[in-house]
């Protein structure tokens, strides 16, 4: 079934440059999606139009349509607020609160208007043990997040998306700023967590996208290249960009 | 190693000390002015001070007696400037950094607010004269002086205020608001508690400055000699200040002491305020999480 239809979808910066050309996707529910290519080329702008936090971006332009359950997300009337509750990120770099781990996780729930204590520390608990975090944090919510270690931030904060009981997640390079031992505990998480939620993500290389991805989306420059099953994109794709840049010859 | 690496490490160790040295002493050097003043004002002041030099009126064309009127004055005239420099300066550096578009006339707004602050004191006197004793019909009065003295201090608290609102980094922001905040709601528990200490800062370095200063009272709402308190936010007031200057220039035979123990009490004035905000900031430090 399909999650989000993304139809014609351009998106102008104000310093001109055209970083999204028409991008057609059918995005389905419960699968990973990996967005892949070289830098620049428009991944991170694709997910932040998804939430719409590309309103705080200097967007110049935008045309086309992107359809979260048939609903056209980048129409202006729209309830934003509900949109991103419904649509989490997690960022490249870790990036808590300057909050406890437990504020950081009731953030969100206590601006939806949730204030009674049982329900935020049940929320609390099954985010940290969905971010397989909970083990390891359980008896020190209290202690400021800045005190994890990278990795475990990084689990807070995919914890802190999900705690607002999303339907889709967003990650932008989650571990980018990770060691291999963190890394494999997210992608874990992830390939877990798609049961429930329909995840994108933009991986920070494409023997990641390999591991945890069930399709593949190839930007470059702006352009959605070429878009199927991981297994057919990574050994047979019908581009001649796409070889060239799974097979490392760019990138 | 070779001997030419040696030594340009030992030249660098050199330089290193020597700059060091120097920064030391040009630290000594301007710390010692400080210490020597107030060092100045305890010896020549401290004869003076008794429980009647502050709580007494004064007396015999103010060579005796004590400032009770000078300082409660005072207390007043930076209580009233809080009062409207304080949501007023706050409220405009936070549409300032955080609503105003990034154009043309917000960097003139701004430029004009930096400017503001560099415009001499009495400017702001003869401004408050006109506006608000005379067109307003203030009068001249403690009200008139406490707004006259907010609009000085109001560059201050702006351009302070917005720098740190600026220093709260951009990445939580978006957090907030991915997580379901508004802006206001991201501001409100996100960007302005960050900011607190800063904001505080820039209060009482404005608030200091008013508390001090003669010429913006002069014409708006200081009395020259008023042995009684005042009743109203209409009535004038005796200020320290003003009165320092009073007893220094306008006044024949004063007694020493008492115009250095009045510049204590002034000194200590600020001082306190000083201690208080340290006190609110070092306790929003310690609430702040990383
Ligand atoms: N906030 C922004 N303002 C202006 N240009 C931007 C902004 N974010 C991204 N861009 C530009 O859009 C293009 C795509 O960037 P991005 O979406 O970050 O690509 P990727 O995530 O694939 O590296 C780049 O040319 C980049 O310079
Ligand atoms: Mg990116």
């Amino acid at each position: 079934m399909d999650k989000i239809v993304v139809e014609n979808l351009s998106l102008k910066y104000s310093d001109g440059t055209e970083s999204l050309f028409n991008i057609n996707m059918n995005i389905k529910a419960n699968l990973i999606t990996a967005l892949i290519g070289p830098a620049g080329g428009g991944k991170s702008t694709f997910l932040r139009m998804m939430n719409r936090l590309n309103d705080l971006a200097d967007v110049k332009e935008v045309t086309g349509k992107v359809l979260i359950d048939g609903e056209n997300v980048l129409d202006p009337d729209i309830d934003v607020i509900a949109l991103r509750r419904k649509v989490g990120i997690v960022f490249s770099r870790p990036l808590p609160l300057p909050l406890t781990i437990y504020q950081n996780l009731t953030y969100g729930l206590e601006l939806a208007g949730e204030k009674r204590r049982s329900v935020l520390d049940e929320a609390v608990e099954r985010s940290l043990k969905l971010a397989e975090l909970w083990d390891e944090v359980s008896d020190r919510l209290k202690d400021p997040a800045s005190a994890l270690s990278g990795g475990q931030k990084q689990r807070l904060c995919l914890a802190r998306s999900l705690v607002l009981e999303p339907e889709i997640i967003l990650l932008d390079e989650p571990t980018s700023a990770l060691d291999p031992v963190a890394t494999a505990k997210i992608e874990n998480s992830l390939v877990e967590l798609k049961k429930q939620y329909t995840i994108l993500i933009a991986p920070h290389n494409t023997q990641q996208a390999g591991r945890i991805a069930d399709d593949v989306a190839f930007f470059l420059q702006g352009k959605l290249i070429e878009f199927g099953p991981t297994e057919i994109i990574y050994t047979r794709p019908t581009d001649q960009r796409t070889q060239d840049y799974i097979t490392g010859k760019f990138g | 190693m070779s001997r030419y690496q040696e030594k340009s490490v030992h030249r660098q160790l050199l330089f290193e000390k020597a700059g060091f040295s120097i920064l030391t002493v040009l630290t000594i050097l301007t710390v010692l002015p400080i210490i020597a003043v107030v060092i100045y004002v305890i010896v020549l002041g401290s004869s003076a001070i008794s429980w009647d030099f502050i709580f007494e009126m004064p007396m015999d064309g103010m060579r005796a007696g004590g400032i009770w009127p000078a300082i409660v004055g005072t207390f007043y005239l930076t209580l009233g400037t809080a009062i409207f420099s304080v949501p007023l300066g706050v409220a405009a550096a936070i549409y300032l950094s955080e609503y105003a578009a990034d154009n043309q006339v917000t960097r003139t707004i701004r430029l004009a607010i930096i400017n503001l602050a560099g415009i001499p004191s009495v400017v702001y006197g003869l401004f408050g004269l006109g506006l608000f004793v005379i067109f307003l019909n203030f009068g001249t009065s403690i009200l008139s002086a406490s707004l006259t003295l907010s609009i000085m201090t109001l560059p201050v608290i702006i351009s302070t205020t917005e720098e740190a609102l600026s220093a709260v980094p951009q990445s939580f922001r978006v957090v907030s608001v991915s997580l379901g905040a508004t802006k206001w709601q991201t501001i409100r528990r996100m960007v302005l508690p960050q900011a607190l200490p800063g904001i505080l800062t820039g209060i009482v370095l404005g608030l200091e400055r008013a508390a001090g200063e003669t010429a913006p009272i002069l014409f708006t709402g200081a009395a020259f000699f008023l042995p009684r308190l005042p009743n109203s936010p209409l009535d004038a007031t005796m200020a320290l200040p003003y009165h320092l200057f009073v007893i220094s220039t306008q006044v024949p035979g004063m007694p020493i002491q008492i115009q250095y123990g009045t510049v204590m009490v002034l000194l200590f004035f600020v001082l306190i305020m000083n201690l208080i905000v340290t006190v609110i900031r070092s306790r929003a430090r310690a609430r702040r999480q990383w």
